[in-house]
């Protein structure tokens, strides 16, 4: 067990930590039972868009703070990739002051309206939770009181912007928008670098944007964060392709220092099955990039998009979820989901497996596409599907799918999404020819201080991990700012 | 935001922008194109350079109206600002001396077909340019053509100019005239396909420069995917240029038309709200 460091120990000493303490015994707040946040009706919300978990009251978001024990050893902290210092924050909530616990989450979290609800907090702070490690018990829902926190800030209109240091004059900029790079930003900016962050889109947010449906994360909620950050005097520049607009070597030109590449992983996947490119047959980025970054289900729009009354969705992630639940959402009667291992193996949230579930998604695991069929226009109409049964582990740990023979049917779809993960976009390798990259793609980084073969350049989220989630890719955007902040002063 | 500076009307329906975008000028080569979206609520969609200016910073695209998007996109005026325009994107042209080269254009396939003449021409060719088009005003930019061409030979469906017959037919009179080591072929793709056909049956190497639906143009998100020698390829990051005799052509055409309907539904209410577009 790594050492808890000098400053929590004294924090923790505090007179108002001590007083919080004692106004409650251990054995009472134990006793209480884990909040659940309350949810629209499924019925009801598998008609629009508008979002699934409804937050916290101030209420429940207290009695929810009781439970924390505030721990001599708060293992919490070290289960979160930007390690927010959960349990200061959550004493602050118990303490009833809500906006002081803002900027204790925004100390180490640029996002924390976006973590609170994005988040796999299952197998990051609560897992690591005193509740789930030594009670067995349901863990504190730090998740579910951050987005309480940041969404309180949020709507209180007194948005606290982090204290900047008088700006050092040094030029840094970020490769992408998404949340290594906003992350990255807010961390050099508050170290006082002149930070430009470049996007490709015509939006900024990255994946926050073009993949997240509004029912998990509106995208009100990422603006107001990205306005935080431009207050904090981050400049953003959009429709500007690093590698292709201007190179690296035109970007040093003009008094960049050093650069952190968070282009993430663009492309899509496909399975490479004959039939694969008929009309209606998408990939989950373009058929959630059409709907939430082009607005395609608004008539108002210009974008069109295909999403009929069979929709199938080829994958089991929690972008296969946001795909499914996203159809139902346009008017699908039936949405399923095609996945060749069982529920067990899903690497989707519980959480998103169970909306998905109530708002009527029809799981059909152990099945595998095989070939689709299109119309005399081209237009998918039946896709032949396998029975598979499970194996012995493969090197994944998950129990490998085998194909059960003359187990193949075929069934009506007129809209597929096929959501078999992604590969790492080549625009900026294929830019930077001495940028060392591994046979996936991936920018190979020293995992400590995530620089690149380049001078210069650091890299983080997907395009160095292949494709991972958000708060993992806000980690290397922290970790490459701590490590250039370092690299320039030297 | 990118800001018009000119504007000229080809034809009735196909317009010539230049647009301010300083570092996309600079960083352009023959081959490349760019993404513009038109208003807070409008549609990405890609467009060839036709031309660019370091000095003043400006690119050239050349549209035609053929639906909503490309009809606002023309209906804008000098001085009125285009909301994104973003590249330049794609693979640029692969430019080597190899003799005599045939190019072949049509429609407004013509415009990024000019740049790409420009450089083989710059590099040593000989090179032959047909280019066709429904009726004569429709036939673009000859006269910049001619000024990077050994020769150009003009075909129209309806003999209004030129010679009356297809593209095809303006080709094949070269193909039999001379030896000819590389055809580039940018067009309609029903045009494209038949250019192919006829290259193929002369065993000449071909490039054709496909325009497939996009969304991003990054590689994000597969709307542009093409079979190309039996494999799926990106159109805005494995192209836009591509082996012409492995591409196939009748699964491009269908997928051209995957919003066919609703397209034609939106540009019809689009035309009764705006009459002067017509």
């Amino acid at each position: 067990m790594a050492e808890v460091p000098e400053y929590l120990k004294n924090e923790r000493e505090q007179e108002w930590r001590l007083a919080l303490r004692g106004s409650m015994k251990n054995k009472e707040r134990t006793q209480l039972e884990r909040v659940q946040m309350t949810e629209q009706d499924p019925n009801k919300r598998n008609g629009d868009f508008t979002e699934v978990n409804c937050g916290l009251t101030e209420k429940e978001a207290r009695l929810e703070a009781q439970r924390c024990l505030d721990c001599v050893n708060p293992t919490c902290i070290t289960g979160c990739p930007v390690g927010i210092n959960i349990p200061k924050f959550i004493k602050k909530i118990e303490a009833g002051e809500f906006l002081d616990s803002a900027r204790v989450l925004k100390e180490t979290n640029t996002l924390p309206a976006v973590c609170g609800r994005v988040c796999p907090q299952e197998v990051q702070c609560e897992e690591a939770c005193f509740y789930t490690q030594k009670l067995k018990k349901t863990p504190v829902a730090i998740g579910h009181l951050e987005r309480f926190i940041a969404d309180y800030e949020q709507s209180s209109g007194k948005m606290s912007v982090p204290d900047i240091p008088v700006k050092n004059g040094i030029k840094v900029a970020s490769i992408g928008s998404g949340p290594a790079g906003l992350a990255f930003a807010g961390d050099m900016a508050k170290m006082g670098y002149d930070v430009t962050v470049f996007e490709a889109l015509h939006e900024i947010g990255g994946v926050l944007k073009y993949g997240i449906p509004e029912f998990r994360l509106p995208n009100r909620i990422v603006d107001v964060e990205i306005d935080v950050l431009k207050k904090m005097g981050v400049k953003f520049v959009k429709n500007f392709i690093v590698g292709a607009t201007a190179s690296v070597e035109d970007l040093r030109e003009e008094g960049f220092k050093a650069f952190m590449v968070g282009s993430g992983a663009g492309l899509p996947n496909f399975m490479h099955i004959p039939g694969e490119n008929y009309i209606g047959i998408y990939s989950s980025n373009e058929y959630l990039t059409r709907v939430n970054l082009m607005n395609a289900a608004d008539p108002e729009y210009d974008t069109p998009v295909i999403s009929g009354k069979r929709v199938a969705v080829i994958g089991g992630g929690n972008t296969a979820m946001d795909a499914v639940r996203t159809s139902k959402r346009l008017g699908a009667e039936r949405s399923m989901i095609i996945y060749r291992r069982s529920i067990e193996e899903m690497p989707a949230r519980n959480e998103e497996i169970k909306h998905a579930q109530e708002e009527g998604v029809e799981f059909m695991n152990l099945h595998n596409p095989l070939e689709y069929y299109a119309d005399e226009n081209g237009r998918v109409c039946r896709m032949k599907v396998q029975k598979m049964e499970l194996g012995e582990p493969d090197a994944s740990g998950r129990r490998r799918p085998i194909p059960i023979e003359g187990s193949e049917f075929t069934m009506e779809v007129d809209t597929v999404v096929v959501s078999v993960g992604v590969s790492p976009n080549p625009l900026i390798p294929s830019s930077m020819k001495e940028l060392e990259v591994s046979k996936w793609g991936t920018i190979i980084v020293n995992g400590d201080t995530m620089h690149s073969s380049v001078e210069g350049v650091f890299a983080g989220g997907d395009i160095v991990r292949g494709g991972a989630t958000v708060i993992l890719a806000m980690g290397d955007g922290r970790k490459a700012a701590e490590a250039m902040d370092q690299y320039l002063k030297n | 935001m990118s800001k018009i500076i000119e504007k000229e009307y080809f034809s009735e329906a196909v317009v010539r922008l230049v647009v301010e975008a300083p570092h996309i000028a600079k960083s352009r080569k023959a081959g490349h194109f760019v993404i513009v979206k038109t208003g807070e609520k409008g549609e990405r969609i890609p467009l060839t350079i036709a031309a660019a200016d370091v000095d003043k910073g400006t690119i050239t695209l050349i549209i035609q109206k053929v639906g909503v998007t490309s009809t606002k996109i023309c209906d804008l005026e000098v001085g009125d600002e285009i909301t994104d325009v973003v590249g330049p994107l794609g693979l640029p042209t692969h430019i080597e001396k190899v003799g005599t080269v045939l190019a072949s254009g049509g429609g407004v396939g013509v415009a990024p077909l000019l740049p790409i003449v420009e450089a083989f021409k710059e590099a040593g060719n000989r090179v032959i340019t047909v280019l066709a088009a429904r009726k004569k005003d429709l036939i673009i930019l000859e006269e910049q053509m001619r000024d990077h061409s050994d020769e150009v030979i003009i075909m129209t469906d309806d003999g209004s100019y030129g010679k009356q017959g297809l593209v095809t037919n303006g080709m094949e009179e070269v193909i039999l005239r001379e030896k000819v080591d590389l055809a580039v072929t940018v067009g309609p793709a029903i045009m494209m396909k038949f250019a192919t056909l006829l290259t193929g049956k002369y065993d000449i190497p071909t490039v054709a420069s496909l325009n497939t639906l996009m969304v991003d143009g990054t590689g994000m998100c597969g709307a542009c995917r093409v079979t190309v020698g039996g494999k799926t390829k990106f159109v805005c990051v494995d192209g836009p240029e591509f082996d012409a005799h492995e591409v196939d052509f009748d699964e491009m055409l269908l997928r051209l038309d995957s919003y066919k309907p609703s397209e034609a539904e939106a540009y019809e209410s689009y035309l009764s709200n705006h009459p002067k577009s017509i």
